[in-house]
C-alpha cells in the first residue's frame, strides 16, 4: 500500500509562528477522494498550505511519490480587479485539458476574467486545477461561491477522477462531502 | 520635412523605436504583476547612476545599468511587499541625480538630458544595447508571460511543485531594470516611465485576450512614439515630454471603451 500511495504523511504538525494544527497521520491513494473535516479553526486549510509551502511544518514527515505532480486550488483567489485574460487563456495556462471541458464552461472561454461573476470565476478556477495532469489535487472550500448547477458539475468530476489520481479536499458543506467522500479524516 | 530623412536622425529613431515597441511589453507584465511603480523606481536609480557615472568620469550607460540593477538586488532583498520600496528609490535617486548635477558641469548637461530626453543625440552603442536587449528580452517575455500568469491566477501552485518562482521574478526584474535604464538613458526618465505605463494602462482597459493586450500595448507605443518623434523633430521641441503628452492623449482610448462599455451594460 506504501508503494500506492500518492501522499502519504506521518504524525505532522503544522501552522505558522507556532503549530496549528496535528499530528495528523494518512495517505492519499489513487482513485480516492479524501476530504479534512473539522471546525472553523481547526487548521484544514493550514495544512494544505503546510503541502505546498505556505505554512510550516514543525515536526513529522511527509512523503510524495516521485515524479507526482501537485494540482492546488487555495482557499482565497479574489476575482481580478481588471485583467484582459480571457477564460480560454487561463486553462491553457493551467495546463488543463480543453477537451474534457463541461458544456457550462464553453461560454465562459471567451469572456474576459474580470468580467465574471464570482461563481463563474469559482467554477473555472476549480475546473483549472482538475483538468491539469496533476496527479494529486488539492481543493480548499471549492463550493464557495457554487451555485446547485455548479455543485453538481463539481460532483460528477470528483466522483469520475481518472484511477490514477486522488484529491485531497477540504469542504464544509456536509451533504456535498457525503456524496463524494471515500475517507475522511478529522482535524483538530 | 527633410529633416525627418536626415542620416543623423537613423540611429535615434531606430533606437527608439525599439525600445517604444518593447517597453510597453514590459509595461503589461510590470502591470500584471501590481508593480508598474518599479518602472519608475528603476528609472530614477538609472538616472542617478548616469549622473553619478557622469560626475566620476565614468561610462554612463553601465553606470545607469549598474545602479538600476542594484535596485533590483534590493528588491529581492525587501522582505514586505507593497510599493514603499520604489518611492525609496524614486526619492533617493530623484536626489542623487540633482545633487550630481549641481556639483558638475557633465553631470549638470546629463540631468537636463534625462529630463528632456533628447532622442536625437543618441549614438551606435545605444542602438547596438538596444539591438542587443531586443534579441534577448522577445524570447524571455514570451516564456515569462505564461509563467507569472500562473503566479497570478494560480498561485501556490508552481510553488508546490518545487518550481524556482523567486529566480521568475527576478529575471523578469532584471529584464525591467535593463530596459528601464537603457531607455532612459535615450528618451528620459519620465519619457521611459509613461511608455512603461501608458500603452499597458490602456491595453488593460480596451483589450479582449490577453494576446490582443500586449500586441496593442507595443503597437501603442509603437504609433505614439512615430507621431512624438515627427512631432518633435518639426516643432523643435524636446523629445522626451512631446513622447508623453503624445501618449497621456492615447488615455481617450481607454476612457472611450469605459463609455462604450457602460453603455452596452444600460441597453
Amino acid at each position: 500500500m506504501t508503494d500506492q500511495a500518492l501522499l502519504r504523511l506521518q504524525d505532522i504538525e503544522a501552522g505558522y509562528q507556532r503549530p496549528l494544527v496535528g499530528p495528523l497521520s494518512f495517505a492519499v491513494n489513487p482513485g480516492e477522494v479524501v476530504v479534512l473535516q473539522g471546525a472553523n479553526g481547526a487548521g484544514k486549510s493550514t495544512l494544505l498550505r503546510a503541502l505546498t509551502g505556505q505554512a510550516r511544518v514543525f515536526a513529522g514527515s511527509q512523503w510524495r511519490c516521485p515524479g507526482v505532480s501537485i494540482g492546488y486550488q487555495c482557499q482565497h483567489s479574489p476575482l481580478p480587479a481588471e485583467l484582459p485574460v480571457t477564460g480560454a487563456e487561463f486553462l491553457r495556462a493551467a495546463d488543463a485539458d480543453m477537451a474534457a471541458l463541461p458544456e457550462r464552461l464553453h461560454d465562459l472561454l471567451p469572456l474576459r476574467l474580470d468580467h465574471l461573476s464570482g461563481g463563474q470565476w469559482q467554477l473555472l478556477r476549480v475546473w483549472a486545477v482538475l483538468a491539469q495532469p496533476a496527479r494529486l489535487v488539492m481543493l480548499d472550500e471549492p463550493t464557495n461561491n457554487l451555485d446547485p448547477e455548479g455543485e453538481a458539475l463539481l460532483r460528477d468530476a470528483l466522483l469520475g477522477l481518472a484511477p490514477d489520481r486522488g484529491v485531497l479536499l477540504v469542504c464544509h458543506e456536509t451533504e456535498f462531502v457525503a456524496g463524494v467522500a471515500a475517507r475522511k479524516v478529522e482535524v483538530g | 520635412m527633410d529633416l525627418l530623412f536626415e542620416p543623423m536622425f537613423r540611429v535615434p529613431f531606430v533606437t527608439g523605436l525599439l525600445l517604444a515597441l518593447l517597453l510597453p511589453v514590459v509595461g503589461v507584465l510590470a502591470r500584471l504583476r501590481n508593480e508598474w511603480l518599479a518602472a519608475l523606481g528603476f528609472a530614477h536609480l538609472a538616472g542617478a547612476g548616469g549622473a553619478l557615472g557622469s560626475l566620476l568620469l565614468l561610462p554612463v550607460l553601465p553606470a545607469a545599468v549598474l545602479c538600476a540593477i542594484a535596485g533590483v538586488m534590493a528588491r529581492a532583498l525587501w522582505q514586505r511587499s507593497g510599493n514603499d520600496l520604489y518611492a525609496l528609490m524614486i526619492l533617493g535617486g530623484w536626489s542623487v541625480m540633482v545633487l550630481a548635477a549641481a556639483v558638475s558641469r557633465h553631470a549638470s548637461s546629463l540631468g537636463q538630458m534625462l529630463v528632456d530626453g533628447q532622442l536625437y543625440f543618441t549614438r551606435w552603442p545605444y542602438l547596438l544595447s538596444a539591438l542587443v536587449l531586443m534579441l534577448v528580452a522577445l524570447p524571455c517575455l514570451l516564456w515569462l508571460m505564461r509563467r507569472l500568469l500562473r503566479l497570478s491566477l494560480l498561485p501556490w501552485q508552481d510553488q508546490a511543485n518545487g518550481y524556482p518562482v523567486r529566480r521568475v521574478v527576478l529575471l523578469f526584474n532584471v529584464l525591467l531594470a535593463l530596459s528601464v535604464a537603457l531607455a532612459a538613458m535615450v528618451m528620459g526618465v519620465m519619457a521611459t516611465f509613461a511608455l512603461l505605463f501608458l500603452p499597458a494602462w490602456v491595453a488593460f482597459g480596451v483589450a479582449a485576450s490577453w494576446r490582443q493586450a500586449w500586441l496593442f500595448a507595443a503597437l501603442l507605443g509603437g504609433v505614439g512614439y512615430l507621431l512624438a518623434f515627427v512631432a518633435a523633430l518639426l516643432l523643435d521641441m524636446p523629445f522626451g515630454p512631446v513622447l508623453t503628452a503624445v501618449l497621456c492623449l492615447s488615455v481617450l482610448l481607454r476612457l472611450r471603451a469605459s463609455g462604450q462599455a457602460a453603455e452596452a451594460s444600460h441597453n
